[in-house]
């Protein structure tokens, strides 16, 4: 069961997650008034790219950019094979550090300036991200008398995780946009164009090195979602539906935001982020830990 | 007994040979021999543990009668020329509370031993796991360095012709520390390790001093003033512990039937071993130790001498668990944790971050060891193990590539991998085995962060959230900042000598040998030190799944370079000119700008100052470091006066 779990994301996650890409496309181009690109032009795209010449700085790149996407899909098959949560965000954060190496070893001005900002995005939201994992931990604890990191017994709880943890909950939601790299926090690498910094950590990526860093942002999405889903799974069977619904609110959601707020400076990101996390996450914890 | 005895002893003959070899070649031979025989003993010394023992006992060498009488009293005799020597510095550098409090310190313990309170027989030495892994700590990674040191030095003084050339001073002062080092983990009687803890001070405090520029002299004496206070702390527990309590032995000190007579002791301890693992308030004598020259700041800064602080901790973690001294240890420890990795964001010298980062990785260990559960002990040893060969190694490093580039600025190992590859491994493989998944490092911290979360205490768990995102990001950067490919670089003509190379790569190995044998280490090494400790028949932390997911990963660490050569091969690139903000001249280094000027492409690292600055933390920080003490001990002497009134 967990290897066909395993299994299913490697093959699937990246059909979901362009499918995602096209949906949020389309989405968009509704909430600005156009038609917008077909369903499928995630797909369409990456295909192109794969077939086009591949220009590179230096070789580092590749060895770069395939360490990113395997620890990506590395950290996903963990997270579905239903390990330890704490180890699968230690990968997860050091498949974010490749990114940062892959640009910055191009020794290219805007590639370097994206990874700076990279940089910056993941001191902002490590914390949240450490605080989540311990969040469920809090919570198997507060409903099962011993916590734990174990993914498979966090979402097998009498109740939804975020009965207990709301604050985590928010806290995370609001670190997913950074993720996602969505505005107002795409500060570090961005889908539109017309930008001031080109295309951030991917700008000396082209052809098939490409389309790897964007189908390694499928897999990542798909991840993410995944980690959504923890906070409402439970043992019973209502909270499939409920967490189906709330994958779609939280994916409009972001939509929504993306659309609607304009790229703010880094400081502001940080500082928010740490502010959100301190309000949120560790009052959270703090409150669960005195009465939980 | 006999490897100890060699062990202690024998480095302070070294360093009495080394003070009369002023031939460079002579002392290169001495160095060479009296380290390969330290290491050799070391690790006869922890083959015949391992052989002999099954991990879990340990021995008390009861050495008593009239030779310990003896060695007492050149013990006392050595701390009085120390008292003289700091005296007569003092007056000549005008520089009085460190002499006084020399003169405290030594004052009150001669008239304590003089006047006969002295008087229960014991056992000095004893030795178990842990006195086993920090021996081979000291003897191997110790060894290395002093190996180091012998052609580190020589370029040095070629570099620095303006300082007066006195390696007849300082190798000896390497090899007494090491003796100092050996003498006080294999001590068990308090007044042996006081001696030696001592020594250690003074070692420090004259290394420091070097160069005897005005600026060594000043980070000396704080050094000095920092680490006898907190020896008077010591020397006082031992009064305490010897006259009230009857006990000699920091064992039975531990194990002392009434856990509330022994608070006090235990306390001043604590803040002993705080000022000794340069702890806030008292981090900046270690950050002023970087004046010295490279293996001072390997040997005593970052590998050996402050490990004295937390193996002092280490030993009395049982006493703390759940005490307000343990309470004091682990919210200092997890403050400095925090404060000392965002301070390493701001700073772009390359001795400095690892200044900063040896105190927070230190203030890490410090928290596990504070809070004193079995899982946080295992936690700190791992910790500690894996910090003295990282760290060392990379001191070494960055020594070596300051005397090969004359720079030690992050910012000047801009494509370090390009113009000085071999070093550039080195540190990459030291930075990777500091915090990168799945190395040593992180698994300690995740164990941590799974204890402090079990102890339900909320400030040491944002500090390790926090902590951990900060230390993350001085790490990238730096790393980012050395396997920045330059284009058209060229590399760097300079050659390390052979003897430095042997040190380095001896590191590199050993640290490599210490991530995959992880799990071995941790169940034959690690897990008995706990089992001691505690009195318990077995542990273990982690699981059989969790260490497999770690293996594969560090598998997969070693494949894919290898597996992304075989793609390289296989595709089809082409060289491509890089994106500027202007017209690329065609080599990757220039461009034109939007006013025809040519400007040379030039990157540098955030640093975040308006953040992070040490001009705008440092005051509030130190003030919350020393409120934390002020209020732990008030509790404490609270506790014990009330329970007196009572």
């Amino acid at each position: 069961m967990r290897l066909l779990l395993v299994l299913g994301y490697i093959v699937l996650a990246p059909l979901v997650g362009g499918l995602l890409a096209g949906l949020d496309r389309k989405l968009t181009a509704r909430m600005q008034g156009r038609i917008g690109p077909p369903l499928l032009q995630p797909f369409y795209d990456v295909k192109k790219l794969l077939n086009k010449e591949i220009l590179l700085i230096n070789n580092m790149q590749y060895l770069f950019a395939w360490c990113f996407i395997i620890f990506i899909v590395f950290t996903g098959g963990m997270f579905f094979a239903g390990g330890n949560i704490l180890l699968v965000f230690f990968v997860f954060t050091t498949a974010a550090m490749f990114l940062v190496l892959e640009a910055t070893t191009t020794n290219s001005p805007y590639s370097v300036m994206g990874a700076n900002r990279e940089m910056i995005q993941m001191l902002s939201y490590e914390p949240m991200i450490l605080l989540t994992a311990v969040g469920f931990y809090t919570a198997t604890e507060a409903a099962l008398g011993q916590g734990t990191f174990t993914i498979r017994e966090i979402i097998s709880m009498p109740v939804p995780n975020v009965v207990y943890i709301p604050g985590i909950f928010i806290g995370f939601l609001f670190i997913l946009t950074i993720k996602f790299r969505k505005s107002p926090f795409d500060i570090s690498m961005s889908h539109h164009a017309h930008q001031e910094m080109v295309k951030g950590v991917t700008t000396e990526l082209s052809g098939g090195m490409m389309a790897i860093i964007e189908i390694s942002h499928w897999y990542e999405n798909v991840f993410l979602y995944g980690i959504v889903a923890m906070f409402t799974l439970c043992a019973e069977w209502w909270s499939i539906p409920l967490t189906v619904g709330v994958i779609a609110l939280t994916f409009f959601l972001e939509v929504l935001i993306d659309n609607t707020s304009a790229r703010v400076k880094w400081d502001t990101m940080f500082k928010t982020t740490w502010v959100v996390t301190l309000i949120f996450g560790a009052i959270n914890i703090f409150i669960l830990q005195m009465f939980g | 007994m006999d490897y100890i005895v060699f062990l202690i002893l024998f480095p302070f003959l070294a360093a009495a040979v080394l003070a009369f070899v002023k031939n460079n070649t002579v002392r290169k031979v001495v160095v060479y021999t009296s380290c390969g025989l330290i290491m050799a003993a070391a690790v006869a010394f922890a083959f015949w543990h391992f052989t002999e023992m099954d991990g879990y006992e340990h021995i008390l060498y009861l050495w008593t009668g009239e030779e310990t009488h003896i060695i007492d009293h050149i013990m006392l005799g050595a701390e009085f020329l120390m008292m003289i020597m700091i005296i007569i510095l003092g007056i000549k550098n005008k520089k009085f509370f460190a002499p006084f409090l020399s003169v405290v310190g030594t004052g009150l313990m001669a008239w304590f031993e003089l006047s006969g309170r002295v008087n229960i027989e014991t056992n000095n030495l004893y030795s178990d796991q842990l006195t086993v892994i920090m021996f081979l700590l000291i003897g191997l990674v110790g060894s290395l360095i002093c190996i180091y040191a012998v052609g580190y030095m020589k370029d040095y003084h070629n570099h620095h012709t303006e300082f007066k050339d006195r390696r007849t001073f300082f190798f000896p002062m390497l090899f007494v520390f090491l003796g100092a080092m050996f003498g006080l983990v294999a001590s068990s009687n308090l007044m042996w390790i006081y001696f030696f803890w001592e020594v250690t001070s003074v070692a420090s405090f004259l290394l420091i001093g070097y160069t005897r520029t005005k600026e060594a002299m000043n980070n000396a004496f704080r050094a000095l003033w920092m680490n006898l206070l907190g020896g008077l702390a010591f020397g006082i527990a031992v009064m305490y512990s010897i006259s009230k309590l009857n006990v000699i032995t920091i064992q039975n000190l531990v194990d002392y039937v009434d856990q509330s007579a022994i608070v006090i002791p235990i306390l001043l301890l604590s803040f002993a071993a705080l000022t000794k693992t340069a702890q806030l308030p008292f981090s900046k004598w270690l950050l002023g130790a970087m004046v010295a020259p490279t293996p001072t700041s390997a040997l005593l800064h970052s590998a050996t001498m402050v490990k004295a602080g937390v193996y002092l901790l280490i030993r009395l973690s049982p006493a703390l668990y759940n005490t307000t001294a343990g309470m004091m240890v682990a919210l200092i420890g997890g403050f400095t944790f925090l404060i000392a990795s965002m301070l390493a964001i701001t700073v772009s010298d390359g001795k400095k971050v690892l200044a900063y980062s040896t105190i927070s990785n230190l203030g890490l260990i410090v928290a596990c060891t504070g809070v004193a559960t079995e899982e946080t002990v295992w936690a700190a040893i791992l910790l500690l193990i894996f910090h003295a060969v990282s760290k060392s190694m990379m001191f070494q490093a960055v020594g070596a590539i300051e005397n090969a580039t004359g720079s030690r600025d992050i910012e000047d190992m801009h494509g370090l991998i390009m113009s000085l590859p071999l070093l550039a491994f080195i540190m990459v493989i030291g930075i990777a085995g500091m915090f990168l998944a799945p190395f040593g490092m992180l698994i300690s911290k995740w164990a941590a962060l799974k204890a402090f979360v079990d102890a339900h205490n909320i400030i040491l768990i944002l500090s390790i959230a926090f902590g951990s995102a900060t230390t993350m990001l001085y790490w990238t950067k730096w790393l980012a900042k050395i396997l920045a490919c330059k284009a058209h670089s060229t590399k760097v003509d300079y050659k390390t000598s052979p003897g430095q190379w042997f040190s380095l790569i001896g590191h590199a190995l050993m640290m490599i040998a210490l991530c995959l044998s992880l799990p071995y280490l941790s169940r034959i090494v690690v897990e008995p030190v706990i089992a001691q400790v505690y009195r318990v028949a077995h542990v273990s932390v982690l699981t059989p799944e969790d260490l497999i997911i770690v293996v594969v990963m560090l598998v997969m660490i070693f494949v894919i370079p290898f597996l992304s050569r075989v793609i390289v091969k296989h595709t089809k690139s082409t060289p491509n000119l890089e994106y500027m903000a202007g017209i690329n001249q065609g080599d990757n280094r220039t461009f034109e700008d939007s006013f025809g000027h040519i400007k040379y492409n030039f990157l540098s690292n955030w640093y975040l100052t308006d953040y992070f600055g040490e001009d705008k933390i440092w005051k509030p920080v130190v003030a919350v470091a020393v409120g934390i003490m002020v209020v732990c001990a008030g509790l404490v002497i609270s506790a014990v006066s009330g329970g007196g009134l009572l």
